[in-house]
């Protein structure tokens, strides 16, 4: 039987708690698997240590880990990992990593797969309007998104191996150019508050960001309000041609809900909606729906969260 | 003077609806466009031509309807339209060996896709090729400079990184703040009289196919509130219910 590898997800410098969701779809495939943690210090591999189902855990240690390069990540990995399915997280970056590495060892990848059954795999198609249902017939590398697969428990004692590694960068970061605010992008953060048109002016995006800052969430936008408010950057847009986000929360203020938005944020575990007109198609797909405008909500879901939060 | 490709893709109108019959998709009545995010392709790989000189292909892998797409690129002023003959459906593996072997034929130095196919949303093809080609690439990219080698800017953990990218090398492109530009007339005849080289490749086996599709399963409605005071109690259930905060 050949190895099931998981690439650890880091961020911030440090292994991402995805990592020990990926640990869980590797054991749906069928094996336990070795964790792979691309690192340039080994140190931050030992809290992959105590994810209980791995086999083992190797650090890979390389210079090559400093910045992301997809050529100098891949080659750096396909020394280390050995012949099998490999899993990453499905974040832009370590899509395009799974994506560079596939290619690497002449195999296909599967991409944002929600469910695993044995070596059937599902995933969205058609901006999620669809699913579909895959089967592998030989080793392939795998994305996996995010809030899907219950983390495995820690708790276990791995070994750790650390093993050094080079790759072929191919391009070098010349700067880099951090954002204004510290708050997360919508891309990396695990809960998001966008505003749509509704919300009237660019200015009253301030509301949505006190909320971001109070409950650590990223704040994002529909096109409507990309296109209509220069102070809104495309950055900020989610759906068809903005980011497609999966976090555990997306609250959705002033937002209607049409079909391209929809595209890139409908397998959030958890939807709240906000808007005034009650047949918006947002409240479809909602959890917790409130008919009603954002200025009457948001004040009160301000106060509210402020004191759960103290 | 550069050898510019650009790829791009036929897929369903992203404001069509998509029904599945027996377990199949059936796009059967839906109608098919250029994949949004070819578009930002399109314009950077004109872009470049305008910029160091050079010519633009556009190449495309699928059956004889996908001629309408190049014929899209065509109107809009790319110089040569490709298109590796196929109607059946590959994997990744498969899909990337054509297209990396295509353009090697065609000599190419640059390669501009899309961030990722409406269809597949998977954005896999640009550093796949990249990777069978043995070039650089970048992938989400929302701008470029075509100096040095490529001088692009894409996300990077916590803000944004200006990179250098050594030619050759496949971009894949996001919108960032880029306007397309539109066809005008004299591109449109011209695009109706251009023929479309066609490509045949000996296609790899496929080691991934598709078994079903289906529906998203629907989710169980939510609850209702009304009036702005219920943010209190969606707030605590949140919390409580959801554990999501
Ligand atoms: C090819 C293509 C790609 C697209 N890509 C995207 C994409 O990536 N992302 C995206 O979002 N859209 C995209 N769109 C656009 C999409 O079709 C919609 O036009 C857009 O999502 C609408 O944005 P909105 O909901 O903010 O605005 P609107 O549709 O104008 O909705 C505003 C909502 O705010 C509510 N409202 C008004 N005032 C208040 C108030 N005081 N309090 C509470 N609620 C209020 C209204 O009831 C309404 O529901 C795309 C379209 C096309 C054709
Ligand atoms: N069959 C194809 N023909 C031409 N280009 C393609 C094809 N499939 C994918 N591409 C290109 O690769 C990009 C990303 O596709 P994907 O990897 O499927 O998300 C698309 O936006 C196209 O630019």
């Amino acid at each position: 039987m050949t190895d099931t590898i998981v690439i650890a997800e880091i961020a911030k410098g440090t292994i991402h708690a995805t990592t020990s969701e990926l640990v869980t779809a590797a054991a749906a495939m069928g094996s336990a698997p070795i964790v792979i943690v691309p690192c340039t210090d080994a140190s931050i591999a030992d809290a992959a240590a105590s994810i209980q189902g791995a086999s083992k855990v190797i650090a890979a240690k390389s210079d090559a880990f400093a910045h992301y390069d997809a050529a100098g990540w891949a080659s750096a990995l396909d020394a280390i990992a050995p012949a099998g399915t490999i899993l990453t997280a499905a974040t832009p970056q370590s899509k395009d990593l799974a994506a560079r590495l596939a290619a690497r060892r002449n195999l296909s990848v599967v991409q944002d797969v929600v469910a695993i059954n044995g070596n059937q795999l599902t995933s969205p198609v058609y901006s999620g309007k669809a699913m579909q249902t895959v089967a592998l017939s030989g080793p392939a590398v795998v994305s996996v998104r995010a809030n899907v697969f219950d983390a495995a428990p820690s708790g276990g004692a791995s070994e750790v191996a650390v093993v050094d590694t080079t790759g072929n960068m191919a391009t070098a970061v010349q700067e880099f150019m951090a954002r204004a605010s510290q708050r997360l992008d919508v891309a990396e953060a695990n809960i998001i508050i966008s505003g749509g048109r509704g919300m009237g002016s660019p200015d009253n995006f301030v509301h949505l960001e006190a909320i971001a800052d109070t409950i650590g969430a990223a704040v994002g936008a529909s096109r409507a309000a990309v296109d209509t408010w220069e102070g809104i950057p495309h950055s900020m847009q989610v759906g068809q041609t903005g980011k497609t986000v999966n976090p555990n929360l997306y609250i959705a203020v002033g937002i209607s809900g049409a079909i391209q938005h929809l595209a890139g944020m409908r397998s959030s575990k958890y939807i709240v909606a906000i808007n005034k007109d009650a047949d918006a198609p947002i409240f479809q797909h909602a959890d917790y729906g409130i008919v009603g405008t954002w200025e009457d909500a948001l004040p009160v879901l301000q106060s509210t969260l402020s004191s759960m939060m103290a | 003077m550069s050898n510019i490709v650009v790829l791009v893709k036929q897929v369903p109108d992203t404001n069509a609806k998509i029904v599945v019959s027996g377990d199949r998709v059936d796009l059967s009545a839906v109608k098919k466009v250029m994949s949004p995010y070819d578009e930002f392709a399109v314009e950077t790989a004109l872009k470049h031509r305008e910029a160091n000189g050079g010519e633009v292909t556009a190449l495309t892998l699928g059956g004889a309807g996908a001629d309408k797409v190049l014929k899209d690129a065509k109107a809009i002023g790319v110089d040569h339209i490709v298109r590796i003959d196929t109607e059946d459906e590959h994997d990744s593996n498969a899909l990337q060996s054509a297209l990396a072997t295509v353009l090697t034929e065609i000599g190419a130095e640059v390669v501009y896709c899309g961030k990722s196919a409406a269809d597949t949303g998977a954005g896999s093809t640009g550093p796949g090729i990249a990777e069978r080609l043995g070039w650089a690439s970048v992938s989400n990219v929302i701008s470029v400079a075509f100096e040095n080698g490529l001088t692009v800017v894409a996300p990077s953990e916590g803000g944004n990184a200006r990179i250098s990218v050594p030619l050759p090398a496949v971009v894949s492109c996001d919108k960032g703040d880029m306007k397309v530009r539109k066809p005008n007339v004299k591109g449109i005849m011209q695009a109706k009289k251009a023929k479309v080289e066609v490509k045949t490749v000996a296609m790899q086996g496929s080691t991934v196919s598709v078994v079903a599709h289906s529906m998203p399963p629907a989710k169980p409605a939510g609850k209702s509130y009304e009036g702005g005071a219920a943010a209190a109690e969606v707030a605590r259930l949140l919390r409580d219910e959801a554990n999501v905060i």
